[in-house]
């Protein structure tokens, strides 16, 4: 059978692959054979592109039980029998075409991912990526996004906890909708999605199986894309209800005995449920397509094989518990079906009744090739990154406070209150840090521990140096762990990219995940499990390189939690931390003021290290009241957000600015945080940086009702906090 | 005292609620599975957040219909406790077991955030803890929390000092800038004539400890708890 260029276009496989796949198998496939291989070896699947690069993060660690790839997420233990179940995953193509129901179905499937392994989902954190709000598209695309995930969240009785959103222009015809769930499980009771046991049953439990979603692995996930209406049938639609339902179910059987293991159906559905389930559990599988229930007349098994119909689940059996199990469904009135079961020959057999429709070796359909290539850095990346400074006058004096508020209300600053407060992030009773700070702090159900959660990239940093600014990611991250009290643990990271057959995408890839790795190992914090999603690309342009990295990190005791707020008159404010360099390159200020993304990046790992150390030390120590991360819009801006969320003032008289204003108002060097401390501990404070060789620089004190730099700004902290809080809803 | 937290497919705030109940406030507190029909033995019954049924159709309107809320309004019948929390005040709405009806927002969005909320009755067994007026900061999460009735029923909720609780500002004043959904009158909770069923958006049970922002919630529970020991 000579197969077509439109066939293979259509599964987003290359003649080349066509061919390796005709000499692996000895023959050539049949289509529903050809569909399953489409589909596993599809970039989002089979990491084409990236599974080279990706073994260059670390995921070793004391407290690391689940690695990245081996399960549906990444396990880190927390003590107390406890483990964190953790995994961020994108669903950007998806909410593109159609973003309430992209959106939507983003949220519920990294949720099942984490339910899928017995632990009970407590948080999720959104990391959204959009292009400018004066488009009424943009605002079409946030708007629907954000209801998406409100209306899908909301439903399942999951807290919202954070996340962030940025807007840029690359990020207009190809949004970034990335979301992160995290679960607490008992760690001797968690499920792994292990298809073993030879004659073990193949349950398919939730939804009935319809044409929506075909192509979604290959087709949305792993290309670029133009003609969007079209591809509207590739997009699921979500049941935020049924889902619930399988929430409780499978925490309940999780509880039960007679599972061998679970495994949701996400991308490339029951296809790569099945086979890698299989490929885990080291055996092979034998399904009958007609046992699957349909929603929809007529449809062939390739159908079956690859719809992507959402909220349904496998679980695998062993034989004399499937009456139990299904009652235990039956009572949550969910459909459960047997339609296969485990076999020893390590064939994925798939039949429609008597007829085979597929037979295929499981080990040949996990083994999409790996592809790596030689670049170099591209020579417009050269240019880019050189900034003469000297060309760019500098603020005067007066324009100071002007220039602070056009910051505050620019959308990547501005209180992001206009999206959470649609989000539940409170249900669960465990939210106790809520959006709007560093990271979210929950308490650990029937613990007195903590977890901080955040989500961090910056996608400007990383087109301007993709190994930097992925490593900032990281550092930020960190410090924003750090800021509540509380020690990194693990990452969860997703990479979005364009299109890896390009060389300069194919270096900003390797760039970024060299840069995560770097710091990950510097700051010592293992990587459990990520996503990557790549072919982010409309029209030949590229979204900025943007890795996303989600952190989770530890505290003894959440009632010691730290946050941003300044919160007594009367105390010290100091900067501690700092680096060489002006941190205008790739700033907000340098982009909003002056319309320019220019210029290089700084970071010194292991000044971040210490700065990161001090900070714990003070806070755990009880020597500062408040720790803010300074990072977009830099110094003042840090400060105004510590003013608001502590409704204070602030006042400097005795700071010496030396060099531009520009550079030190509004630069965005990273290794800094904004501290504050009651006067008669402000020795201690400094006794610690200066232990581990450390900046720290009084800035001013906590008092009054204005924000105050002398000389420099003066402003009414109403006035700050209009346009900061105005900035976001005022353009929707 | 004994409470009953009915649980519907969809049900969310269940758990919330045992945790305040049992845990906080040391109470006896059972999951009652929505097919359940005997609440012989509680004291009180709770019909919690959440989205019942999804909330397909309309918040509350599938969820009238289970086989419990038959048993609820015998319950209630014998003057015993019942409140409905959020979704569970939608859901005694549809039941008819108190006035009105939850239209969505005004604004067409969810939301979630703190609130402050004023006492307009103390003289029931769920406020007689608080000050008249008192001004109690407890956190909403609702699409459909926009309370509506009509003009007659409103003049009956007033005159009979029904409304027990309304949004106002941190100071106590019932302002347009303190209602977050729409409500007629900034209500946020109502009574029935008897004064043993009430209804609310906000959710007690999340202002249960200082570390999750408030305690403020523990006085209604505290309340009933009270009350019933006399």
């Amino acid at each position: 059978m000579p197969v077509s260029k439109e066939v293979l276009d259509e599964i987003a496989l290359s003649q080349a692959e066509y061919e390796l796949i005709v000499q692996r198998l000895g023959r050539e496939p049949n289509e529903v054979e050809l569909g399953m291989f489409g589909a596993l070896w599809s970039e989002h699947c089979g990491y084409k592109h990236t599974k080279a690069l990706l073994k260059l993060l670390p995921s070793r660690g004391k407290a690391v039980v689940v690695k990245p790839g081996e399960e549906n997420a990444g396990v880190v233990d927390i003590g107390d029998g406890l483990v964190a179940v953790m995994k961020i995953e994108s669903h950007n193509h998806p909410s593109a075409i159609e973003p309430y129901q992209g959106a939507a179905t983003g949220v519920g499937g990294i949720v099942r991912d984490i339910f899928t392994m017995g632990a009970r989902p407590i948080a999720l954190l959104n990391s959204l990526r959009f292009g400018p709000l004066e488009e009424a598209r943009n605002r079409y695309l946030f708007n629907g996004v954000v209801a998406g995930i409100a209306g899908y969240g909301n439903c399942l009785g999951i807290a919202d906890v954070g996340g962030e959103v940025f807007f840029a222009p690359c990020y207009t015809a190809n949004p970034l909708v990335n979301a992160l769930c995290l679960g607490i499980a008992e760690r001797q009771k968690l499920v792994m999605a292990k298809a073993k046991g030879e004659g073990n049953l193949l349950m398919l439990v939730g939804a009935d199986t319809g044409r929506d979603g075909l192509h979604g692995a290959s087709g949305l996930a792993s290309r670029t894309f133009e003609a969007e209406s079209g591809l509207r049938a590739a997009v699921q639609v979500g049941n935020p209800f049924l889902e619930k339902l399988l929430i409780e179910a499978c925490l309940e059987l999780a509880e039960a005995d007679g599972v061998v293991g679970m495994q949701d159906l996400g991308a490339a559905g029951l296809t790569s449920a099945c086979i890698e389930s299989a490929a885990r559990g080291g055996g092979g599988v034998e399904i009958d397509v007609l046992k699957v229930p349909r929603r929809e007349q007529g449809m062939t098994a390739y159908e079956v094989m690859l719809s992507e119909s959402q909220e349904r689940m496998l679980v695998i059996v062993k034989p004399r518990y499937k009456d139990k199990v299904k009652e235990l469904f039956d009572r949550w009135k969910l459909d459960s079906t047997i339609i296969g079961q485990v076999t020893g020959d390590g064939i994925a057999r798939i039949k429609e009744g008597e007829k085979v429709m597929a037979q295929v070796p499981v080990s040949l359909l996990v083994s999409a090739p790996v592809y790596r290539r030689r670049v170099s850095k591209p020579v417009w990346l050269r240019k880019l990154q050189h900034l003469d400074i000297a060309t760019i006058p500098d603020l005067t004096p007066e324009s100071c406070g002007a220039i602070l508020l056009r910051l505050l209300s620019s959308p990547n600053i501005a209180s992001k209150e206009w999206v959470y407060r649609q989000y539940d992030h409170q249900v669960g009773n465990n939210t106790v840090v809520l959006p709007g700070s560093d990271a979210a702090v929950l308490r650990i159900p029937s613990t007195r521990k903590g977890i901080a959660l955040t989500t961090d990239g910056n996608g400007r940093y990383c087109y301007l140096n993709p190994y930097l600014g992925a490593a900032m990611a990281v550092a930020e991250a960190a410090r924003n762990i750090v800021c509540t009290g509380a020690r990194p643990l693990a990452i969860t990271d997703c990479l979005n990219l364009g299109n890896p057959e390009k060389d300069d995408i194919y270096y900003q890839i390797k760039e970024c995940i060299r840069g995560l790795s770097r710091a990950c190992r510097s700051l010592g914090i293992p990587v459990i499990s990520g996503n990557v999603s790549l072919y982010n690309e409309t029209k030949g342009e590229a979204v900025y390189p943007t890795p996303v990295v989600g952190m989770v990190g530890l505290m003894k005791d959440v009632n010691r939690h730290c946050t941003i707020s300044f919160k007594d008159d009367g105390d010290m404010v100091f900067l501690l931390g700092g680096g060489n360099g002006d941190g205008l390159g790739g700033s907000e200020y340098l982009e909003v003021v002056h319309g320019m993304i220019a210029g290089d990046l700084y970071l010194d790992l292991d000044l971040e290290k210490r700065v990161q150390r001090c900070c714990l030390e003070a806070i755990s120590a009880g020597v500062i009241k408040s720790a803010h991360d300074c990072s977009e819009g830099g110094l003042m801006v840090a400060i105004a957000e510590s003013c608001l969320a502590g409704k204070r003032g602030f006042i400097s008289d005795d700071w010496q600015v030396a060099g531009r204003l520009d550079a030190t108002l509004f630069g965005e060097l990273p290794s800094r945080i904004i501290v504050s401390v009651a006067p008669v501990l402000a020795q201690m404070l400094i006794a610690m940086a200066v232990k581990r060789r450390l900046p720290v620089v009084k800035l001013g004190v906590v008092g009054g009702e204005r924000l105050t730099v002398k000389g420099l700004i003066d402003l009414p902290i109403k006035e700050a906090e209009d346009a900061w809080r105005g900035g976001l809803g005022k353009r929707m | 005292m004994n409470f009953g937290i009915v649980v519907f497919p969809g049900t969310w705030s269940d758990r919330d609620c045992y945790y305040a109940l049992k845990e906080v406030l040391g109470q006896e507190a059972d999951y009652i599975w929505h097919k359940g029909t005997d609440l012989s033995g509680y004291d009180c019954v709770i019909l919690p957040g959440g989205f019942s049924y999804g909330d397909y159709l309309r918040a509350g309107a599938i969820a009238r219909f289970s086989p419990v809320m038959e048993a609820v309004a015998d319950f209630a019948r014998e003057g015993k406790f019942v409140i409905g929390i959020c979704n569970g005040f939608q859901i005694l709405c549809e039941a008819g077991l108190l006035p009105g009806a939850l239209l969505c927002n005004n604004h067409l969005q969810y939301r979630c955030q703190w609130l402050n909320l004023r006492v307009e009755n103390n003289s029931l067994p769920f406020t007689q803890l608080c000050r008249q007026g008192q001004v109690l900061k407890i956190p909403i999460s609702h699409y459909e929390g926009n309370y509506y009735a009509d003009e007659a029923t409103l003049k009956e909720l007033e005159i009979g000092n029904r409304v027990v609780f309304r949004y106002c500002t941190e100071t106590g004043e019932i302002a347009e800038i303190a209602n977050p959904n729409g409500s007629l009158h900034n209500i946020a909770g109502i009574v029935n004539k008897e004064g043993n069923i009430l209804g609310m958006m906000p959710h007690p049970e999340r202002a249960c400890e200082a570390v999750l922002g408030s305690r403020d919630g523990n006085l209604i529970w505290e309340s009933l708890i009270d009350s019933f020991r006399q």
